[in-house]
């Protein structure tokens, strides 16, 4: 791999331009996609605001899934169509699977639809950090519950976050927790709650095999009941033993304890944990490679994560003034981080939708709503980023692996497939009961500036599509190719605006309309064809 | 991550894989089909010149001079510079295609005087479609005339290829994006290679210019992939290494576009691509004003288009004789339409109808093929060259004769019978 050129800005606060370019970058790493009514709405705003305004702690949490899953081979004696599952209790082999799917689309339709707001990046972020598998859990109303608490604590305060996750039923399930008993100590969630969620494996972090053995125990005594589907702490099953801790927690000591106080234990190593620097570090160096770049070289550590960790500290682990930190700063903004992120699957699929304004079917039509939210979720897990089911417990490999990173998401299996997908999103999209979820490249258009006019049409295109500008040749081709048929020549571009102005006067005149919808198509599956595509 | 081999997968899908400014549509299989003996190894070179080319003063009718100057007397080509025919006095060539009226008078050019079709349409955009796919004036064809031919020829495309009987792309495009000329019932057949750059990129020449930002690194990888995911970027550089010396009759890269793509044509078919069919494009023929210069008519815009086409064909035919495939290859240039007899005022012509071809290659039947145009003595504005020949009488031609496709087959590429041309020998 190449070396490119670092990034030297720290975290002062971002004073340059605050134009289109500056907002849609803010944003595309902020939400999924920068939708152009959105860059308009922050474009009036100082960055500052429009950070603040991002992290808005007050969004109500979403209705919850419903039943949109009866079909002739089920229907639930329980819930009717189109109302919540989450009231039930009852889950087995006809309802389970149908329920997870019924989930998983929920969520991908809360990101399809979010607000202005950092929150459904933030869930994606953590679900990636405090990771549980579907498969494992296999309990569709835990993992509902589990991302209901992702979400309720998205900007909230990361310590409370990982005291809330320890013993969350679905991490218990996960992670064995409901298991770890004094007379068979599991040692899963007590080395995982080190080394993946807070101190993790950085060159500040000492803790031992020891440190993981002591954990375990403290952890010692969580269960869940099956018929509640809730988690509680069973005195009997817990180690009431001392819990001897490394010199990396200063030899500290948890006092064994009784009855039903001795869940202070697990409060107590929370402290513990969290009274180490490297638990900020951590979270910081973790948030930086999601929302900013892959790799932290010594300049960004010490101008980027050092700041933003001591501040993290003093602000006892709330999330968002971190965020507004590093979001609002000039590292942030630094052109050279311009397009420096490769799209995950899921900014790719959702950003699509949201960038062309795809709207899915309202809540009346829940099959449909909910079949479309799927099949376009299902091209998501076809790129290798299925939500709900990370790879494994460290999350996917793109967000950790060294040297490659997010290139992992491109591969000879999933570059074809992502121009598939975005081929077939401009050829029609996806159907469902007679309902459609695709781009209408003349709608699209129609709401740029100047469709009219084919050299604005086209850096009108880029502009919104696009993190980096494409080479004037590559603008003049697609001019020429596309939207001239071949046409060369300043005296040309009046073809294109007669058949754009005929189009518009009569649009319903068939020919008028196939003229410029074939035209557009093609712009945009090449548009979206092109490497610079999978950049953000 | 999951590696799997995409291409040893079968979906029954469509597969783009991107180079920048390559699209490449194929897919795999061990599905053999009989190779047919004859006509299999003929390459068909389709030259498009975009914006509806003057043919009046590309090949110009000196049997009616005065007919022909007092029509458009502000661009008239003066008589004594018009390049003369051998064998056809009445007929000769802009002065500005010294390479084609030699490479006619060596009979490896052939003129088809007056091509149109009935109703003419007078819009690029639709004029285009017309000829590309190969329909009526009224009638909208989803598919294109060689993507109809290519569709026959190759059945189950692109699931069963490539295979040992055609391992190569079926058609190419080079300079833009595939051509719609090349569309099949449910895909297109081509796969475009949209700039010489992005094929020099491909075959490993030079590098493409790549930023050493952060996104630049990203970009590089990107595109690294996307090459190796490419199904036929093996077989085209394989192709292309073949061919190390090329004609030294081309100009300088950059120069004549229509020349840089027709350098790689010939490179591609010298390396042993079984590639059926080729487009390549230049544009600027829409010369609505001053296409020539004002005072000597024998030059100005519309002579340097076709100066840059005769340098081009020539230097393209020179190649194939050189690199020892001239026998293999033939090529057309056509335009969506022809322009008015009337020039306007201001020094050029508008969007007109029938317009000549030229076919060329050794294996052309030399001369001329209809007539010199004649048009009323009361001339208005709005008259237009009369049809001799439908477009599709041409194509119909290449496929009875050229590809040796039988009458049964010809006709149902093109929908139609149309008679063919004497233009292959």
């Amino acid at each position: 791999m190449t070396n490119p050129t670092p990034v030297t800005t720290g975290v002062k606060r971002y004073k340059g331009e605050w134009k289109y370019a500056q907002v849609a970058h803010l944003l595309r790493r902020t939400m999924f996609g920068a939708k152009m009514e959105d860059v308009d709405h922050f474009l009036r705003q100082s960055p500052k605001r429009a950070v603040r305004e991002l992290l808005k702690p007050d969004y109500p949490l979403p209705p919850p899934p419903i039943n949109n899953y009866n079909d002739d081979k089920y229907v639930d004696p329980e819930i009717p169509t189109g109302a919540d599952w989450t009231v039930s209790l009852t889950y087995n082999g006809m309802n389970g699977g149908r329920r997870q799917n019924s989930f998983r689309s929920w969520w991908f339709g809360l990101m399809a639809g979010q607000d202005r707001s950092i929150r459904e990046k933030m869930v994606l972020f953590w679900h990636n950090h405090f990771v549980t598998e579907m498969k494992t859990v296999d309990n569709a109303l835990y993992s509902y519950r589990y991302n209901t608490l992702l979400r309720k604590y998205a900007l909230g305060n990361f310590k409370e976050l990982a005291r809330a996750v320890t013993s969350d039923p679905a991490m218990l399930k996960y992670l064995n927790g409901y298991a770890n008993t004094k007379k068979a100590p599991d040692e899963n969630y007590g080395r995982e709650l080190q080394e993946l969620f807070t101190v993790g494996k950085g060159p500040g972090s000492h803790y031992t095999e020891a440190d993981v053995k002591a954990a375990a125990r403290v952890l010692t005594g969580y269960t869940i009941d099956y018929k509640t589907h809730t988690a509680s702490f069973d005195p009997n099953r817990h180690d009431q033993g001392d819990k001897q801790f490394s010199a990396f927690y200063d030899n500290h000591v948890i006092k064994g304890m009784k009855g039903k106080e001795a869940e202070a234990e697990v409060d107590e190593l929370m402290e513990l944990i969290f009274s180490r620097e490297e638990v900020s570090a951590f979270i910081c160096r973790k948030l930086y490679r999601f929302f900013v770049y892959h790799t932290i070289d010594e300049t960004t550590e010490k101008e980027v994560i050092k700041p933003l960790a001591t501040l993290f500290r003093k602000k006892k682990y709330e999330i968002a003034p971190v965020l507004e930190e590093l979001l609002c700063s000039r590292h942030f903004f630094d052109a050279g981080n311009d397009g420096s992120m490769i799209k995950s699957p899921v900014d790719l699929t959702v950003g699509l939708c949201r960038e062309f304004g795809l709207s899915f079917p309202n809540a009346e039509d829940c099959e449909e709503q909910y079949g479309l939210w799927e099949q376009v979720r299902n091209q998501a897990a076809a790129l290798q980023q299925n939500i709900g089911d990370p790879p494994n417990v460290a999350g996917w490999q793109a967000y950790y692996q060294e040297p490659e990173y997010d290139k992992l998401w491109i591969s000879s299996d999933t570059l074809p497939k992502r121009n598939q997908f975005t081929d077939k999103m401009v050829n029609g999209g996806f159907g469902r009961n007679g309902k459609r979820v695709g781009i209408d490249p003349v709608v699209f258009a129609s709401a740029l500036p100047h469709p009219e006019d084919p050299d604005q049409l086209i850096a009108d295109s880029v502009r919104v599509l696009y993190a980096v500008a494409l080479p004037p040749e590559e603008l003049q081709f697609m001019k020429t190719s596309i939207l001239l048929s071949g046409l060369v020549g300043m005296a040309s571009d009046h073809y294109w605006t007669n058949a754009w102005v005929a189009y518009h006067d009569k649009p319903d005149d068939k020919a008028n309309r196939n003229t410029v919808n074939s035209k557009l198509k093609n712009l945009y599956r090449h548009l979206m064809d092109l490497p610079e595509y999978q950049l953000m | 991550m999951k590696r799997r081999d995409f291409f040893r997968t079968s979906m029954p899908v469509l597969l783009p894989a991107m180079i920048p400014g390559i699209s490449l549509r194929a897919m795999t299989s061990s599905f053999l089909r009989p190779m047919r003996d004859e006509g299999t190894d003929h390459v068909l070179v389709l030259i498009q010149l975009n914006g509806g080319n003057d043919g009046l003063n590309t090949v110009i009718p000196l049997q009616y001079y005065d007919a022909y100057h007092s029509a458009r007397s502000n661009i008239a080509i003066q008589e004594d510079k018009v390049l003369r025919l051998e064998g056809f006095d009445g007929t000769g060539l802009n002065p500005a295609m010294p390479e084609l009226q030699q490479l006619f008078n060596a009979g490896k050019l052939t003129i088809i005087q007056g091509v149109s079709y009935p109703q003419p349409n007078f819009s690029h955009f639709r004029a285009t479609d017309i000829w590309l796919t190969g329909a009526d004036a009224g009638q909208m064809l989803p598919t294109g005339w060689a993507g109809r031919y290519l569709d026959r020829e190759y059945p189950h495309f692109p699931q069963d290829y490539p295979n040992m009987q055609m391992p190569d792309p079926l058609a190419i495009q080079v300079g833009s994006l595939v051509s719609p000329a090349l569309q099949g019932p449910a895909l297109t057949m081509g796969m475009a290679i949209s700039n010489p750059t992005s094929f020099y990129d491909l075959i490993g020449d030079k590098a493409a210019p790549i930023s050493d930002s952060r996104a630049g690194d990203q970009l590089a990888y990107i595109r690294e992939m996307a090459v190796k995911t490419d199904q036929y970027a093996g077989v085209i550089k394989k192709a292309a290494q073949k061919v190390t010396k090329q004609s030294d009759k081309y100009p300088a890269a950059g120069k004549n576009p229509l020349a840089d793509q027709l350098k790689i044509v010939a490179r591609l078919v010298a390396g042993g691509l079984q590639t059926r069919i080729y487009l390549v494009s230049i544009g600027g023929f829409d010369t609505h004003a001053k296409q020539t210069d004002a005072t000597d008519t024998s030059t100005g815009v519309h002579g340097k288009l076709l100066g840059k086409l005769s340098e081009a064909i020539n230097a393209f035919q020179d190649d194939l004789t050189y690199l020892q495939v001239s026998d293999r290859v033939v090529g057309m240039t056509f335009s969506e339409f022809g322009r008015r007899i009337q020039s306007n005022a201001s020094g050029g012509t508008d969007h007109g109808a029938a317009a000549p071809v030229f076919v060329f290659g050794d294996g052309v039947k030399p001369g001329i093929v209809g007539e010199n145009p004649v048009w009323p003595s009361k001339l208005t504005v709005n008259d237009n060259l009369a049809m001799q020949y439908d477009f599709r009488a041409i194509y119909s031609t290449f496929l009875e004769k050229w590809f040796r496709t039988d009458q049964a087959a010809t006709e149902e590429v093109l929908l139609r019978k149309f008679a063919a041309l004497p233009l292959i020998s």
